[in-house]
């Protein structure tokens, strides 16, 4: 300790001296580490301010950038992902269809409506034409006041009116089956008075004669509208012995007065002589020819008298002088 | 002698019958059996028990219409009560012999052939298969061009049967052509008849895109429309089912019925009916609003909030209203132009009241919970907020206070109306675990006001002031 304290008294004595004795040398140092001290101060500086430039200037694009980018993406936005005009108009037109589309259904909804009514109103109307159709005799008559013209009212009743008006309701008579009688003139398949006119038109008189061999030209529509002239066979009905029968089968039920068949009385202890058929009670062996005829042997008839003689229709005479064609005519 | 001895007589008696001579005998057995198989599934049941199905099918064949209708009755009636009994009829073959008869001239025995192909149908897909690989679907869609009402109406309704169960059974209808004649044939005034068209073409189009848009090709719009005025309960119902499965499938149907003012008629049609009608349309709202946001905007400007929140207050039944509260929760979750729309109409405290009540029931809450936080996540409009503060549970205050620590930091009279409404108080009061999001929001609410007025608010105030005014001593004595 004692030491060191000595050897700083020394030094700083020593160096004191050394001090003074250098100071020149002192005071070239120090301007020297100056001098050294500034540059390094100037170059950091310069850093400083270059680094505070370089930041100044990034800001300042970042800036800009940013600038240009807002825009871009504003344009960008509205015009391609998002139009807000668009979306407003798009809007306002749904709102206005909404409307048309509200009242349309309206009117609609009233139309029915007022069809509805229209129908219930026409139905109460048929109802009441219909009872007052029914309830007809109730109507007053000049000596007998009806029981809605009371002579106490000032007015007579609606009723009253409604009942002048309808019509009296008759019974209803048991449909009779119209059968629907086929005319023969049904069956021809043109029927329409277009293409066969069946008046009287006649052609006109002054007519020139077609040239070739033409008939005349009366005699042609004759033909054509000629009616139609069935013969008697086809002028019957074809079951016309089965409708006789029923007709006489009719008259008999009218006059019967029990309807039940007599019935025979027991006849079977009677002796019944049996007839044999023709066949069976003549020989068989050929037949003289004088035999074979019945108008010959009138001793083997039955009967007393002989067959009737019916000739049937002949149909060329029912056509003589009715025919179209010329064949077989004199000329 | 027991009940099913008595059946089993019974039956065997008029299978006997079914065999006479006399055509009339015949008929009237048949129409005895229908009725019996008609009455009850037990009896269906001995009906096929008792081998009576074979004769029928049989006989079916060859016989006069009168024995036609009453057969095909027999096997209408066995085939509705169940799927078992109905692959009873298809396993004695007397599919063909329907088709057949589908094909003939008295338009009594179409319809009874129609119905009885009805019933079998609709229990499963299998069955359906089955009547469709009969070959019923072309000479069903003929009946439906027939001029008889009942005729159409049962072929309608067929079709509609049919094509519910699969896609694939739903594109054998569309392939037969039937689209075409149905969209035609909704001009009809039958009321029966615009029902049963309008579930067959809403059938069709529920199962894919493809389908809904051939089936608005066939140009159904705007006439749809019409139907959804109709008196009759079930054509409104069934308009508005075939409109929310068109719409439900892409933007752009839902678009397209946009466009055709179809929203504007449904929230019209739902106004004007009570109860279960409503909900077709309800859910056609949902569906529209949920594909993109200028669609919620369109539901919004048809002023169907409105009618969404009435629908959501006034309807008893649970089931409606959780479909109120997801149609209201789809139209406000997307910016908060539209919360704001569902705010102003005051649906959000009886949202609230529903999702907190006891006698809701579980998919009412699940909804309305999902639909407040989805319209409360959005929401900017402070003053349908502000109740929320004093009611709600804590997992919804959060998005409450949430929604007003971002909002209040930009706005001036919001700040004011804040504290002179007594928000401010309210949130001093509400206790949070420090470091939990709730706090962080009453954190950055209180940030927003000095200090004096946040201590002001803040519980237990006086009792402090108190404190210091007995601690005080007074300097002049």
């Amino acid at each position: 300790m004692a030491t060191l304290a000595r050897l700083q008294a020394r030094s700083s004595t020593v160096g004191n001296q050394y001090y003074f004795r250098n100071r020149h040398l002192n005071r070239i140092v120090t301007i020297i580490q100056k001098w050294w001290r500034s540059f390094l101060g100037r170059k950091q500086y310069q850093l400083t301010v270059q680094v505070a430039y370089y930041t100044m200037m990034m800001n300042l694009y970042n800036a800009m950038a940013v600038r240009i980018q807002r825009r871009w993406r504003g344009y960008r936005v509205r015009k391609y992902l998002f139009n807000y005009y668009y979306l407003k108009e798009y809007l306002r037109v749904v709102s206005e269809t909404n409307d048309a589309i509200r009242k349309a259904l309206e009117e609609f909804a009233e139309m029915k409506e007022r069809e509805e009514k229209k129908a219930n109103l026409e139905r109460e109307e048929k109802k009441r034409d219909y009872q007052a159709r029914k309830m007809h005799y109730l109507l007053s008559t000049k000596q007998i006041p009806g029981i809605y013209n009371s002579p106490f009212r000032k007015e007579p009743d609606p009723w009253e009116l409604q009942l002048q008006k309808a019509k009296p309701l008759t019974h209803r008579r048991p449909k009779v089956k119209q059968k629907d009688s086929t005319s023969l003139n049904d069956w021809l398949a043109c029927t329409s008075a277009r293409s066969f006119p069946r008046s009287e038109i006649l052609p006109p008189i002054n007519r020139k004669q077609c040239q070739g061999p033409f008939r005349d030209i009366t005699e042609v529509l004759e033909q054509r509208y000629k009616p139609l002239e069935p013969t008697l066979w086809v002028a019957e009905p074809i079951d016309e012995l089965k409708l006789a029968r029923e007709e006489l089968r009719r008259e008999e039920w009218l006059r019967n007065v029990n309807d039940n068949m007599f019935l025979p009385f027991s006849s079977y202890h009677k002796n019944e002589k049996y007839i044999p058929s023709m066949h069976l009670s003549s020989k068989y062996c050929p037949i003289s020819h004088k035999e074979q005829f019945r108008s010959e042997n009138p001793k083997k008839w039955i009967c007393d008298k002989d067959f009737q003689t019916v000739l049937p229709s002949f149909e060329l005479f029912s056509k003589y002088g009715k025919l179209y064609s010329k064949a077989g005519q004199i000329v | 002698m027991s009940q099913r001895q008595v059946l089993q007589g019974v039956m065997s008696l008029l299978r006997t019958l079914l065999l006479d001579v006399v055509p009339t005998i015949q008929q009237t057995a048949a129409l005895a059996l229908g009725r019996l198989a008609n009455y009850n599934d037990d009896l269906a049941e001995a009906v096929v028990k008792c081998d009576i199905l074979p004769q029928l099918v049989y006989s079916l064949a060859e016989q006069n219409r009168f024995y036609k209708k009453a057969a095909a009755f027999v096997l209408r009636a066995v085939g509705k009560h169940s799927p078992q009994l109905a692959q009873a009829i298809v396993d004695c073959g007397a599919l063909d012999t329907l088709v057949i008869c589908l094909e003939d001239f008295d338009p009594g025995v179409k319809e009874a052939a129609a119905w009885a192909l009805r019933y079998i149908a609709r229990h499963n897909a299998e069955l359906s298969q089955a009547v469709v690989d009969a070959g019923a679907v072309p000479l069903l869609v003929l009946c439906i061009q027939e001029p008889e009402i009942a005729l159409k109406r049962i072929a309608a309704s067929a079709l509609s049967d049919i094509a519910k169960h699969s896609p694939e059974l739903a594109q054998t209808v569309v392939d037969a052509g039937a689209v075409a004649h149905l969209a035609q044939m909704l001009l009809n005034p039958d009321a029966k008849l615009k029902h049963q068209i309008l579930s067959a073409l809403s059938q069709v189009s529920k199962h894919s895109v493809d389908l809904a848009e051939m089936v608005v090709e066939a140009e159904i719009f705007p006439v749809v429309l019409t139907c959804l005025k109709d008196k009759d309960e079930y054509v409104k119902k069934n308009a508005s089912t075939l409109i929310r499965e068109i719409a439900k499938h892409t933007p752009e149907l839902s678009q397209l019925v946009v466009n055709a003012g179809g929203v504007a008629a449904v929230i019209d049609c739902i106004g004007s009916c009570k109860g279960n009608t409503r909900l077709p349309g309800i859910m056609m709202l949902g569906y529209v609003a949920a594909h993109s946001e200028n669609l919620a905007m369109a539901v919004i400007i048809s002023k169907g909030v409105p009618q969404l929140s009435v629908c959501l207050s006034e309807e008893p039944e649970d089931h409606i209203k959780a479909a109120a509260a997801w149609a209201l929760g789809q139209i406000g979750r997307h910016t908060p132009e539209h919360a704001r729309a569902v705010a102003v109409t005051n649906t959000l405290p009886v949202l609230l009241s529903l999702y907190m009540s006891t006698e809701s029931s579980e998919d009412l809450q699940v909804k309305s919970k999902k639909a407040i936080k989805s319209i409360l996540q959005k929401c900017t409009y402070l003053p349908a907020l502000e109740p929320f503060l004093y009611d709600a549970p804590p997992n919804i205050l959060k998005h409450v206070v949430g929604q007003f620590s971002k909002v209040l930091p930009h706005d001036s009279k919001a700040r004011r109306l804040f504290v002179t409404s007594g928000g401010l108080k309210k949130v001093q009061e509400i206790k949070a675990e420090p470091g939990s999001l709730l706090q962080e929001y009453i954190n950055s609410i209180n940030n927003c006001y000095p200090e004096e007025i946040v201590r002001y608010y803040s519980p237990g105030y006086s009792d402090t002031l108190l404190q210091r005014v007995d601690s005080y001593q007074p300097l002049n004595n």
